[in-house]
């Protein structure tokens, strides 16, 4: 499995991670090393193997429904970069 | 006066009980060693202010016979961990300036049991690393000084921030490996997702654990790989190790991984006898051209267990060298999605732009590393539509045949499996800046297996290599069986001799 | 039956074609705490003032799940008849807007906590068809973002991220835009007997996705649009008759449709395309590595249901049975739980056994009117049932007419506020006259005062309602009507 420039400036995209043009090359090698590496797994037999979905054998835990969070703005909004009346603000968004 | 960054955790804990020093002096001796070794870059941010008081107040309850568990011992913490008001950033530039209004619950542990905070601690950005060289804030220089270099070498070599020649502490947790080896900071609490603990220990002579998946809580910790990582103490010592990790561990009704099994008394364990214990040794970790040293201290470190009672038995882990390849499907893909909120809307860097697009993708590009960055993309290509089946799906089918392989071994009656720690000796800083990335990943080769089955891993140093450098043996225990890891690790550490540790040559 | 599918069919230009549509409602669900976080879920609020560390996705951050979320879950699978699965598993769902801090949703893809189901939907009080639910999951709600205050950003307000939704997909069994909205009224009014959805479409929290293909009758499933965020009953109706004629009218063109995700547009009455250039969304689902699969405890599942309110379905069944209530009335009176309960106190009142059909009309109409014009349903009018029932009682036991009976209500929701109804009967002497006697002679009078009307209602035996209607004012209103008219076509010999 390997990928071209396209699939690079794809998968940047999807990652939202700005690769200028001269990079993606560099990138591209890099990551097909890392695929290329991961190749090896193709030939394992998996068949009747069910995926791990939990690491330990636990029950997952519930809560009550109970209000006893928020209320906080102050500490939520504390590290943004830009806020204004107690919003997040972000370039305009078109819908 | 003994050099009080010379004592053990333990030793300065019963020191402290007695009154025969107090917090705030070896507090002090710390902040003082921390202060002339700055230029090892083991310490991002330090909180001498904070030390200070808290370890005031650390007198005062012993004064009122009110110790706690760790009462005034100075301990320094992986920049990963949320450290309320502090700087907390993963070691990364996406999160400059954040300063959480919150505590992790680990670290909360930590000064519920009475400790001190000296600072946090260097680490490969996001826990992205075996090197400590992908920190936004520069790599780490190990205490250990490089084969046939003297100590004004390697002074001058410190002045270059690359710290080019001298050695690597192991990443992603360098910066608190570093530290505890060089004795600025009785021990330290970092991280283990595919080897951040361990491999560190082994490369600079001290002891690291990782514990049972789900063992300590995530709730705090800057997420990197969400069913791998786990929090574990670095220390001198096997019981220093015991010692911190009780505190540090516990249940946790704001983590839905962490085990609300209760936590065994760690340090009971150590000294305890290994007769009756069988340990296995597992073929598979035995690799084409092994370094004869490594190989010659897994079979000393098989011996020292046998002369203390243990049965020493030949297992078969067959899918041991898968797990490398498939822990980098796994840990990428999670971690592309856990890092997704680095966005520059709600903390850390941002980059102006006109539009909202503009914003994530120059404020990602500027903000991650180029490992952070390789290792982001895997994981969305091996997520993304078409290619989960192959990558994602199948590297979770051989981790539960991983699993299933120790559970195998356990079941015939194995205790524990013994190992090497690491291919091989620390390297130098710069020496594997390779184009191939894969060269990295490669330190892991006996670490990530233990992240991928969930179980607890310890390493213990237990020799040198022929240039003199540390090497180390793991341990692999049973799911929350950390304590026959802390009894086996004794023995390794009272037959191999406590490791002498490098002088300071810093200052 | 082809009868009633052809009525449905859609004449374009060049034939005939048939819609088919299918809904995927989002639901919000009724708890106090969000879905894996411990902010509340109240609406409105200042903006960020209902989110926790959790919501805002800082760093270190884990989702505990809320027992009750499930719950709700569990009781509206329960009410859609549906497939409660033991074992689901919460995916993330990964994709980058600002509304969405994590940067993902916690939802559920490849298992779901409840499987397929139905919906009984009433077109008429006499016909309903069934329309199957594919499945129901869970998943979080996001921010709101807004646009409109700045002419270069947008502000974020994450109190409504993380609160708890069901996402109920249907399969694409109707047929018209009839049924659809019939199958969201009918989901509705299940969630709000369950109390799982308040099902404010206002709020937006009752939503509706809808999926729209046309095709000619008997071939394959046409190309489906989906027109998001449809947030009334009626806009539904509107957004499927736009948009199916706009399919038509592309293919009738020769063109062919597009999938995409679109907008309907009130103003306009035409759904439009979203911005959206950019490829299709790559979800990149994987499960949640931060929860674990949910297993269901089965005696949990069994003490919900055995808990579960009695559901609209079988209420008017047994309305229908015990009451002797016609479809239509049963229907009526089932379309909102207070109603129906507001309707069986009456009835059964003080243990009496009264005529539940009076009951009924009373409180559909001068009742449900009454109400209507303060702006409230007739159970939440402020009448209390047993009042109801006395009235009809009053009524039943002839002490007055039902004529009267509309004044007495009138001054129960005036003057007599709060008041007994017999009492005010009392008050104000408004017992109806049945004395044969006393209207044999209010009869007469008045038969006597207009002699030349008497002759000529022989002819025209319409006069007898204005013959009625004096002696009625005669009386102040308060004589039998029906005596009255007995009497009135004995004596004009009609």
């Amino acid at each position: 499995m390997s990928v071209d420039l396209n699939a690079v400036r794809r998968i940047a995209h999807l990652a939202r991670i700005g690769v200028s043009e001269e990079e993606t090359p560099h990138l591209q090698g890099e990551i097909n090393a890392i695929l290329k590496f991961i190749e090896a797994l193709e030939a394992v037999d998996v068949e009747g193997v069910e995926p791990m979905t939990s690491v330990i054998p636990m029950k997952l835990p519930m809560r009550e429904d109970v209000v006893t969070d928020g209320g906080i703005v102050d500490k939520v909004l504390a590290n943004a970069p830009l806020t204004e009346d107690g919003f997040f603000l972000v370039p305009k968004v078109i819908e | 006066m003994t050099d009080l960054t010379s004592l053990t955790l333990a030793e300065a804990r019963d020191r402290l009980r007695s009154r025969a020093i107090s917090s705030a002096e070896i507090t002090r001796a710390h902040l003082e060693a921390m202060e002339k070794g700055s230029a090892l870059n083991a310490y991002v941010a330090t909180t001498p202010e904070k030390a200070m008081q808290m370890a005031a107040a650390s007198d005062a309850r012993i004064a009122r016979d009110e110790a706690g568990p760790l009462e005034g011992l100075p301990i320094g913490v992986k920049d990963l961990y949320a450290t309320e008001g502090v700087h907390t950033q993963a070691c990364s530039h996406i999160l400059d300036g954040f300063k959480p209004p919150y505590e992790s619950t680990v670290t909360a542990n930590l000064w519920r049991d009475g400790a001190v905070m000296l600072g946090k601690l260097n680490m490969d950005e996001f826990a992205m690393g075996s090197s400590n060289e992908t920190s936004y804030y520069g790599p780490v220089a190990s205490p250990w000084l490089p084969p046939n270099w003297n100590a004004d070498k390697a002074r001058a070599a410190l002045g270059d921030p690359k710290k080019k020649g001298l050695l690597t502490p192991g990443g992603s947790s360098g910066g608190s490996a570093a530290a505890v080896a060089a004795r600025l900071c009785l021990a330290a609490t970092a991280s283990d997702t595919g080897g951040s603990i361990r491999q560190p220990a082994a490369f600079t002579g001290i002891v690291g654990v990782k514990p049972t998946y789900g063992r300590c809580s995530r709730w705090g910790m800057v997420a990197f790989a969400s069913s791998l990582d786990q929090a574990g103490p670095l220390a001198r010592t096997v019981r220093d190790a015991a010692i911190l990790l009780r505190s540090m561990a516990g249940p946790d009704a704001k983590d839905s991984t962490c085990s609300p099994a209760p936590v065994a008394d760690y340090e009971a364990a150590v000294g305890r006898s290994i007769k009756g214990l069988t340990i296995g040794i597992p073929r598979e970790y035995r690799l084409d051209g092994m370094n004869p040293a490594i190989e010659g201290l897994w079979a000393k470190g098989g011996d020292w267990l046998r002369a203390a009672g243990a049965k020493v038995v030949d297992v078969s882990l067959p899918h041991t060298r898968h797990a490398l390849p498939a822990y980098y499907i796994v840990a990428p893909a999670e971690a592309s999605s856990n890092l997704a909120r680095y966005d520059g809307v709600r903390y850390g860097l941002r980059e102006a732009s006109s539009d909202i697009v503009g914003l994530y993708e120059k404020t990602r590009a500027k903000g991650f590393g180029a490992e952070v960055r390789r290792r982001l993309m895997i994981g969305a290509y091996v997520l993304s539509a078409g290619y989960y089946d192959a990558y994602y799906l199948r590297a979770q089918k051989i981790r539960t045949l991983i699993k299933r392989d120790f559970e195998d071994a356990f079941a015939e009656g194995v205790d524990a499996i013994l190992t090497p720690a690491t291919p091989s000796a620390a390297f130098g800083i710069g020496e594997k800046a390779s184009v191939d990335p894969v060269e990295m990943y490669l330190n892991d080769v006996f670490t990530v297996t233990v992240n991928m089955a969930g179980l607890p891993g310890l390493v213990a140093p237990a020799g040198l290599s022929e240039d003199g450098l540390p090497l180390g043996l793991q341990l692999i225990g049973r799911a929350f069986d950390e304590e026959t890891l802390f009894t086996l690790g004794e023995i390794i550490e009272q037959s191999a001799g406590r490791m002498a540790l490098p002088g300071t040559w810093w200052a | 039956m082809a009868e009633t599918a052809n009525a449905k069919l859609i004449k374009g230009a060049t034939g005939d074609w048939e819609v088919v549509i299918g809904l995927e409602v989002h639901a919000q669900v009724v708890s106090r705490a969000k879905l894996f976080s411990g902010a509340s879920t109240e609406f409105g609020g200042e903006p960020n003032t209902h989110v926790s560390l959790v919501d805002a996705a800082m760093p270190g951050m884990l989702p505990v799940i809320n027992r009750e979320c499930v719950a709700q879950a569990i009781r509206t699978g329960l009410g859609l008849k549906a497939e409660i699965n033991p074992r689901s598993t919460f995916d993330r769902k990964n994709y980058f807007y600002p509304d969405l801090p994590q940067g993902y949703q916690i939802s559920q893809y490849k298992s779901p906590i409840v499987g397929e189901g139905e919906i009984q939907v009433d077109l008429s009080p006499d016909h309903s068809i069934r329309v199957g639910v594919e499945r129901l999951h869970l998943e979080q709600d996001a921010g709101k973002s807004l646009h409109d205050q700045s002419p270069t950003m947008s502000l974020v307000d994450l109190n409504r991220s993380g609160v708890a939704l069901m996402e109920i997909v249907s399969r694409p069994d109707m047929r018209s835009s009839e049924e659809a909205k019939a199958y969201v009224s009918k989901l509705r009014t299940i969630l709000r007997y369950i109390g799982s959805c308040d099902g404010d479409m206002e709020k937006g929290n009752l939503r509706a996705d809808v999926n729209v293909s046309v095709r000619r009758p008997g071939e394959p499933l046409g190309t489906r649009c989906e027109i998001k965020n449809v947030n009334s009953i009626r806009f539904i109706g509107q957004a499927i008759e736009a948009e199916a004629r706009r399919q038509i009218a592309i293919i009738e063109d020769g063109g062919a449709i597009e999938q995409e995700t679109r907008l309907f547009d009130p103003g306009q009455g035409q759904t439009r395309s979203m911005r959206s250039k950019e490829e299709a969304h790559d979800y990149r689902y994987f499960p949640d590595p931060d929860l674990l699969p949910l297993e269901l405890d089965p005696a949990w599942v069994q003490r919900l249901a055995s808990e579960l309110p009695e559901l609209p379905d079988a209420k008017k069944a047994r309305f229908m049975a015990d009451y002797g209530l016609s479809p239509y009335d049963a229907s009526s009176l089932v379309a909102e739980r207070e109603t129906a309960d507001f309707f069986e106190s009456a009835v059964k009142h003080g243990g009496a056994k009264r005529d539940a059909k009076a009951v009924a009309n009373w409180l559909m109409g001068d009742l449900a009117a009454q109400a209507n014009a303060l702006g409230v349903s007739a159970a939440d009018a402020g009448l209390p049932a047993a009042s109801l029932a006395t009235l009809v009682d009053l009524i039943g036991e002839g002490v007055i007419s039902g004529k009267i009976a509309k004044d007495v209500l009138a001054l129960l929701f005036g003057e007599e506020r709060g008041a007994d109804p017999r009492a005010v009967v009392e008050k104000r002497g408004l017992k109806q006259v049945t004395d044969l006697g006393e209207i044999e002679r209010a009869v007469d009078d008045v038969i006597a005062a207009n002699a030349d009307k008497a002759e000529q209602a022989k002819a025209k035996p319409g006069m007898l309602g204005w013959f009625v209607g004096q002696v009625m004012k005669a009386t102040g209103g308060k004589a039998n009507p029906q005596a009255v008219s007995d009497l009135l076509k004995r004596r004009l010999g009609l």
